[in-house]
């Protein structure tokens, strides 16, 4: 109370003095999405084009010479079809002190880490918003006080982490909601339950061509194991885990050569994933000012499928292409497939966006799901291949 | 006497053979020296700088006179140590769907440079690969290799001639990438004989075709020293196409150091 009232007052004191920077965008969205097929569980809503709407505000404002940053970034959905993709979140509202060699944000945040394109490893900080999309990109903003210290050795990253975010699934019934519903009052292992402080440090460094990342995770799991009760649906179940985590990318030429790898404890016996691979550029294709990059990246898992949260990772081969037109409207296709060596499950992807004008954007976005196995948790949202067409305005 | 005088023709033949070549050797020898010595004394009245600051502008215009804009900051770090290059950092602030993208260079003399490129949709800071020297630079006409730093090494050089260019006198050379990737064979370069600042350099394609002019404008004095054009102007004479940089708000000695070029850095750039 004392401790909010500190801030509020601090905050007021420095809203109050003349900022020496500030800046406020807002992006518009407006997007359907195309489902040709109908879904395969009995009951669900057979919804072949759903449509929504997103708002996303940014604010921030430089005192003290730029020393002192307040950072703020929101997130709307209406969904025509989905009561559950209609939400918001705060993504970002942090104040961030930048010292010397040193930066420390108190709030709401969003960290990226990673290397890989097909699969975010060890990106553990933001939970998942898993009504957004399928390739786990979009995340929940995450309370944290984070100091980040920097030197001749490196970045090191030190985050609290006191408060848990559940990850977000589809509408029971609604396109990609599977069998049975996902049940509230999720479970955790920890007696604090959300309030459980977790902890985390990274530390990078850019070595002449190698860019390296360690990682240690320790708290509750991002991932939930989705626990069947009996005819009801399943319980997400959160645990504690502790996690190792490594990020390497090797840029040599047109080559980049990246690895992501884990090990961790807590979900069943300890287990490791990696994912690894490369991607090699083409530039000025057949003499045009247009790139080709070819990716593959090999995805492996050791995890229990009878104790851990499952994944569709197990044993991957990622096979892509991005191809930049270079032209002044920043044209850009992302794509591929990516095939289970096991079950011989594929899912495959294709993003492509450009720019209209300054101000518009136009993308399509697809997620196939070719052929599912009926091991694996993509059987039941097999019939909900879709397509995303989005246009947005930023003002 | 028949073999000795055939011994001496064919003495005097070697010699003259050995001379010509010789001669050519001498020349363009000269010429080289004279070449780098212009592109030294250019590099000697620019160094120095430490730091600087500016605010950029860049107007696209297509064959059809369709023009697209972008507006970027740049800050630049120059290298203590001879034989490292620059540091660079460009944060974009528009168009909106980039603003806030930022792109990290250490530039190297003969080696790929070092590149981050920082996303702020994801807040995702990704290493990138230097090969595309002669890709566009955000869909302008400037390539990669026309935006490092210029450093001397890069180069081989011929002096070509003294003439006027515009109002000034110009030393012209012609310089050759040493480095790897290069979209050109070669380039034209003007450097005015006064204060050694470039006026025009013409760029030459793989294929030795004529490709692109660069052309300086409106150059004015910062710190009583360092000559920096308003404006930048490049015509692709192949595609029509051109690209024209303003700079505003030119600063030298801003308060920043190594530390503010490093990767993990990209993530506090607005």
């Amino acid at each position: 109370m004392s401790r909010g009232l500190f801030f509020g007052v601090t905050l007021a004191w420095f809203m109050g003095t003349p900022a020496s920077a500030q800046d406020l965008d807002l992006r518009v969205g407006a997007e359907t999405r195309v489902f040709p097929e109908e879904p395969v569980t009995p009951g669900a809503e057979d919804a072949s084009w759903s449509p929504s709407i997103t708002l996303e505000p940014e604010f921030d404002v430089d005192w003290l010479g730029g020393a002192l940053r307040l950072s703020a970034e929101g997130f709307l959905r209406a969904d025509a079809h989905d009561g559950e993709r209609t939400h918001g979140d705060v993504r970002a509202l942090n104040l961030l002190y930048f010292g010397d060699r040193w930066t420390l944000l108190a709030g709401v945040g969003r960290v990226f880490w990673g290397v890989t394109e097909s699969r975010h490893l060890v990106n553990v900080i933001n939970q998942v918003d898993g009504v957004e999309d399928l390739d786990d990109e979009d995340r929940l903003g995450q309370p944290m006080l984070n100091l980040t210290i920097e030197g001749h050795a490196g970045g090191l990253d030190l985050f609290w982490l006191p408060y848990f975010r559940e990850r977000t699934f589809p509408e029971f019934g609604a396109r990609l909601s599977g069998p049975v519903p996902v049940l509230g009052e999720a479970v955790y292992e920890s007696g604090a339950e959300r309030w459980h402080s977790d902890f985390a440090l990274r530390w990078t460094q850019a070595m002449g061509p190698l860019d390296l990342g360690l990682s240690y995770f320790t708290g509750t799991s991002r991932e939930p194991r989705l626990v069947p009760e009996g005819a009801e649906g399943f319980r997400p179940h959160y645990g504690l885990i502790d996690e190792l985590g490594l990020t390497l990318q090797w840029t040599h030429g047109s080559s980049l050569w990246k690895l992501e790898a884990l090990r961790r404890w807590g979900h069943g016996a300890p287990f490791q994933a990696v994912v690894g691979g490369i991607e090699y550029s083409l530039f000025g294709l057949f003499g045009t000012a247009t790139d080709l990059g070819l990716l593959a990246e090999l995805s492996l898992d050791d995890r229990e499928p009878e104790r851990a949260p499952a994944t569709l990772w197990d044993e991957d081969l990622f096979l892509g292409a991005r191809w930049a037109l270079n032209d002044p409207n920043d044209t850009a296709i992302l794509g591929g497939p990516v095939i289970d060596l096991d079950s011989g499950e594929i899912f495959a992807f294709l993003e492509a966006g450009r720019r209209i004008g300054m101000s518009w954007m136009v993308e399509l976005e697809a997620r196939v799901l070719a052929s599912t196995s009926s091991a694996s948790p993509a059987y039941w949202i097999r019939g909900d291949s879709f397509a995303t067409f989005r246009l947005s305005r930023y003002f | 006497m028949m073999n000795r005088t055939s011994g001496m023709v064919r003495l005097a033949a070697v010699a003259l053979l050995a001379a010509g070549p010789l001669h050519a050797q001498q020349a363009d020898g000269g010429a080289e020296e004279r070449g780098v010595q212009v592109a030294r004394e250019a590099d000697r009245r620019d160094g120095g700088w430490g730091t600087s600051a500016s605010r950029i502008t860049m107007v696209l215009t297509n064959r059809n006179g369709e023009e697209s804009g972008r507006e970027l900051r740049r800050q630049a770090l120059e290298s203590e140590e001879p034989g490292a290059g620059d540091k660079s950092l460009i944060v974009f602030d528009s168009p909106r769907d980039v603003e806030g993208t930022a792109l990290l260079s250490y530039s190297r003399i003969l080696d790929p440079d070092d590149q981050w490129l920082y996303l702020p949709a994801l807040r995702r800071v990704k290493r990138i690969s230097s090969s595309n020297k002669s890709g566009p630079f955000v869909g302008s006409e400037f390539a990669f290799e026309d935006l490092v730093s210029q450093e001397v090494e890069k180069y081989e050089y011929r002096w070509l001639r003294t003439e006027r260019c515009g109002a000034l006198e110009c030393e012209v050379v012609e310089r050759y990438p040493r480095y790897e990737d290069s979209g050109y064979t070669r380039q034209i370069i003007w450097w005015d004989i006064e204060e050694y600042r470039p006026q025009r350099i013409d760029f030459y394609d793989r294929k030795d075709s004529l490709l692109k002019t660069l052309s300086y404008h409106g150059y004015q004095q910062y710190e009583g020293r360092f000559w920096r054009p308003d404006r930048l102007e490049m015509v692709n004479h192949q595609n029509g196409k051109q690209t024209v940089l303003t700079f505003d708000d030119w600063a030298f000695g801003i308060d920043v150091s190594e530390d503010d070029f490093t990767p993990s850095r990209l993530r506090r750039v607005r």
